[in-house]
């Protein structure tokens, strides 16, 4: 039937349409390394241990800027992490409570019930402090960029000195693969920085990729659970449409 | 996700024979498989709808709270909240204990010891939801000016509930004591509610 | 509805209520032995998978609603705790938005369906305006729903597409603030949004409702065109069409899971996991992209229409647009009228059929071009230009080749029943 051939074609109309359009988008800018995750595919899960690592990159360096608004320290839990050692990562930290019985608000150790503290009071303040660009909150930033792993890892690691046409602004920094290649973001990670408490290398390609595993996770927590989920329904569904043929099948034998 | 088709299914076990002799057995069990494969869908498709109504991760995380008790004076109370209720942590004196424990069980409405309504060697720490279990009223008592009732406890303003030094009722048309909720010492000053 | 002739029923229950209230009766005579075309295609499953994800959308809606906070200050953070927090909160926020879409591929493709064969034509015009009716609820409920987790797209979309009334002449402006509630898309908005999203799927119900019931008024349509004229034409809806729609709804629904289970994000844009900020414009706003080619169809007529050489301008570019836009979905409601070719199913009329597929390609043809930049070219030529050719085309269709084939086509032979064109296709087979 020619109806079948229309469908096929239609079908991949639809599926390609999007595809086509992410290519020509970014066409003008240098597109970031095509990474392979470790979280990739259909299969793909995180590495814990990359992500302890990634959490660490991001504590002591990210976490001066960049808030992660919608994460709590109970969330460590999926970094591979037990309840004493997330209690005792929460106390390392001094939050805000209150009103007390007096009204005051008052400090004290984080629990694991508290969100992340964010380094800014408030978007004015982290705009002010930065130079009028506030550093953007990074819980969802993976998910909120095109290619979000790539994009990110790309940033990270795409600093360069300016071409010399370039005319930056104090404040500004050259990076390859930002749309534009003008950043306000000064180089965050160097060699060595971070030391790491595995064998892994402390260079700057390390940091940048445990710190967008990391990342990825922050923004999408369940993906293990959503793929495990999925080949469950799936299997279910497939069988059930296999006995539901054969009911058919059986259903119209009289007729054809 | 399989709602839809679960009652289709169940409608053609009962319906469709083609009086067929032979494979009227297997074409059973296959439409009796499918109806089955609908049901149990349909029930695993429902379940994560229910379960979004229970009590989310963020809300459980709050389920315990714990309470610094080495501020309180020996005849201070203090309110903390415990899963949205109001708990009260009272610093009992030996005359408050010895009242507790001299009552004849005989007296009470809702009979029980003292001793089961503390912790064994914490018996000056008294742990109570602060919830009369007459009608749900938060019962006075926990500040200095207010009324402590007729058995030197709490008193529930809303009906004349009285309670006494083990938060236990004594008067009143409340039918049970104050429940005492899960909690344990984490340490001489700190106890973990919930 | 039916009380006059009963069905019998073995089970006393059943035979109990249905004397009371003629439930069964009625579920028999139009789901039961509803004689029902026996030529039904593949193609024909889509209502009831339509149907089907109707049904998913309400009842996932129903208990995301119950977590959702309808304020701009806490909107998305709701929408972030559904997926991390809320007991297989993900999973009914990843089946509520890839739904959408799914029920928007299975109504297209239903809609198509009625295209190619003229399921619109006499006696079916109501079933189908309804249907039209039906696709505009659709879109005023998607439009409003992916306003609801306050990203950057829900805010710039539900800004540019609010502001389309303001194309209106006189009372534009005032129509664009009483859709606001004030002076910008900002909490009365999103308020009115939810409610309304909240409402709308009940009316589609509603309005599903009627569609069936004139659907069972005149009877399917099928694959010839012609209608039943005996028994040997027709089955009963049940088992034959239950089985196979069931089969049909689980294929379809093993390609939902794919994108719920392992592409979530797929159909959507990462600019809405970015809070909704009135101070920063995304680089290029794009609506979800079951409203692409109607987008690219506004944004087509970039001109103004006057009088050439002077200051007078009949209708502006911007009205245009809108214009374009709507009257786009205007013609649907119409079609029954534009084509009363005698021949209903484009299997025996080939022109039309022709006609049609380019109908359907300067469709998807239009859906790339709203995807991409204003100022964007395909190959060396401007976008803006084939956006222009597509929506000529669409409108060409409607208004001009379907009144020119009506008079010119002869098409083919039509089979004399359907029982014939079945027997001569079984023998092809053979």
């Amino acid at each position: 039937m020619t109806m079948k051939r229309f469908a096929l074609s239609l079908a991949a109309a639809a599926v390609l349409a999007p595809a086509a359009a992410a290519i020509a988008k970014e066409a003008h800018d240098v597109p970031p390394p095509h990474m392979h995750w470790h979280f990739s595919g259909m299969f793909g899960t995180y590495d814990k241990a990359a992500l302890q690592r990634g959490y660490k990159v991001y504590r002591e360096v990210c976490a001066s800027c960049h808030s992660m608004k919608q994460m709590s320290f109970r969330n460590l839990e999926g970094l591979g992490y037990d309840e004493s050692q997330i209690k005792a990562i929460a106390a390392e930290y001094t939050v805000e409570d209150g009103p007390n019985d007096e009204g005051d608000m008052f400090e004290r150790p984080g629990r694991p019930s508290d969100r992340f503290p964010a380094p800014f009071a408030n978007a004015k303040a982290a705009a002010f402090a930065n130079n009028g660009a506030a550093p953007p909150d990074l819980s969802l930033i993976v998910k909120a960029r095109h290619h979000g792993p790539d994009y990110v890892y790309g940033i990270l690691t795409g600093y360069e000195e300016p071409p010399a046409d370039a005319h930056l602004q104090p404040g500004q920094n050259w990076n390859k693969y930002m749309p534009g290649h003008v950043i306000a973001m000064a180089k965050p990670l160097s060699d060595g920085q971070v030391a790491y408490e595995d064998e892994s290398p402390a260079t700057v390609d390390q940091y940048a990729r445990d710190v967008v595993q990391f990342l990825t996770w922050a923004g999408d927590p369940y993906m293990e659970t959503r793929k495990r989920t999925g080949a469950k329904a799936i299997m279910f569904l497939l069988v059930f449409a296999g006995i539901m043929y054969a009911v058919k099948r059986k259903i119209w034998a009289s007729v054809h | 996700m399989t709602a839809g088709s679960k009652s289709q299914a169940g409608i053609v076990t009962g319906q469709v024979g083609h009086s067929a002799d032979d494979g009227a057995t297997r074409r059973d069990f296959l439409f009796l498989t499918a109806g089955s494969f609908g049901a149990v869908g349909a029930g695993i498709a429902a379940w994560p709808l229910v379960h979004s109504m229970n009590p989310a991760k963020d809300t459980l995380a709050l389920s315990t709270t714990e309470v610094d008790i080495s501020k309180i004076e020996k005849g201070q109370s203090i309110t903390v909240m415990w899963q949205g209720k109001p708990v009260f942590v009272r610093h009992r004196t030996e005359d408050e204990i010895d009242q507790a424990r001299k009552v004849d069980l005989s007296a009470l409405g809702d009979k029980q010891e003292d001793t089961a309504r503390v912790k064994k060697d914490r018996e000056a720490w008294l742990v109570v939801v602060g919830i009369c279990t007459h009608l749900g009223c938060v019962p006075v008592g926990q500040k200095p000016s207010e009324s402590r009732g007729d058995f030197g406890g709490w008193f529930c303003p809303c009906h004349g509930s009285h309670y006494d030094t083990s938060g236990r009722i004594r008067k009143g048309p409340a039918p049970k004591n104050l429940a005492v909720p899960p909690y344990e010492f984490l340490s001489d000053t700190l106890i973990k509610i919930g | 509805m039916g009380s006059s002739e009963r069905a019998t029923f073995n089970n006393k229950v059943v035979s109990w209520i249905d004397e009371r209230l003629p439930v069964f009766t009625l579920m028999q005579k139009e789901y039961g032995v509803f004689p029902t075309p026996r030529n039904f295609n593949y193609f024909w499953n889509f209502g009831a998978i339509a149907m089907f994800m109707l049904i998913a959308m309400i009842a996932t809606g129903i208990f995301l609603a119950m977590n959702y906070t309808a304020h701009v200050d806490m909107a998305f953070d709701s929408v972030e705790r559904i997926d991390r927090d809320v007991n297989w909160g993900w999973l009914l926020r990843d089946i509520h938005m890839n739904g959408a879409s799914f029920f928007f591929i299975a109504v297209y493709i239903h809609i198509f369906r009625g295209l190619y064969y003229g399921s619109y034509k006499k006696p079916r015009e109501i079933l189908w305006i309804l249907g039209v009716v039906i696709f505009l609820l659709m879109m005023a409920t998607a439009f409003m729903g992916y306003v609801l987790p306050w990203g950057q797209m829900s805010y710039w979309g539900a800004t540019v597409i609010t502001n389309l009334f303001s194309a209106i002449p006189l009372v534009g402006d005032g129509i664009v603030k009483w859709l606001w509630g004030g002076f910008a898309v900002d909490n009365p908005t999103l308020n009115r949004f939810f409610a309304l999203h909240y409402l709308l799927p009940f009316v589609i119900f509603a309005v599903v409702f009627l569609h069936v019931w004139a659907l069972h008024v005149s009877g399917s349509n099928n694959p010839t065109g012609i209608e039943p004229k005996g028994k040997q034409d027709t089955l009963p809806f049940h088992p034959y069409y239950t089985m196979k729609d069931t089969f049909g709804l689980l294929v379809y629904l093993v390609i939902f899971c794919a994108f719920v289970f392992y592409a979530p994000d797929y159909l959507g844009h990462p600019d809405n996991y970015r809070e909704a900020n009135a101070l920063v414009t995304p680089a290029h706003i794009v609506p979800e992209w079951y409203f692409l080619p109607f987008y690219a169809m506004l944004r087509a007529i970039t001109f103004d229409v006057g009088i050439p050489g002077t200051d007078i301008v009949f209708i502006s570019a911007k009205l245009g647009g809108v214009i374009a836009m709507f009257g786009s979905i205007a013609l649907l409601f119409v079609l029954p009228w534009l084509d009363t070719h005698p021949i209903r199913s484009a299997r025996y009329r080939p022109q039309f059929r022709l006609f049609l597929m380019i109908f359907l390609a300067a469709f998807v043809v239009l859906g790339y071009v709203g995807s991409q930049p204003a100022d964007a070219a395909l190959a060396g030529v401007p976008l803006q230009v084939i956006g222009l050719l597509g929506t000529a085309y669409y409108y060409a269709f409607f208004l001009v080749v379907l009144p020119w084939l009506n008079k010119t086509e002869k098409g083919k032979d039509v089979p004399k029943s359907i029982y014939d064109a079945v027997m001569a296709a079984e023998g092809k087979k053979k």
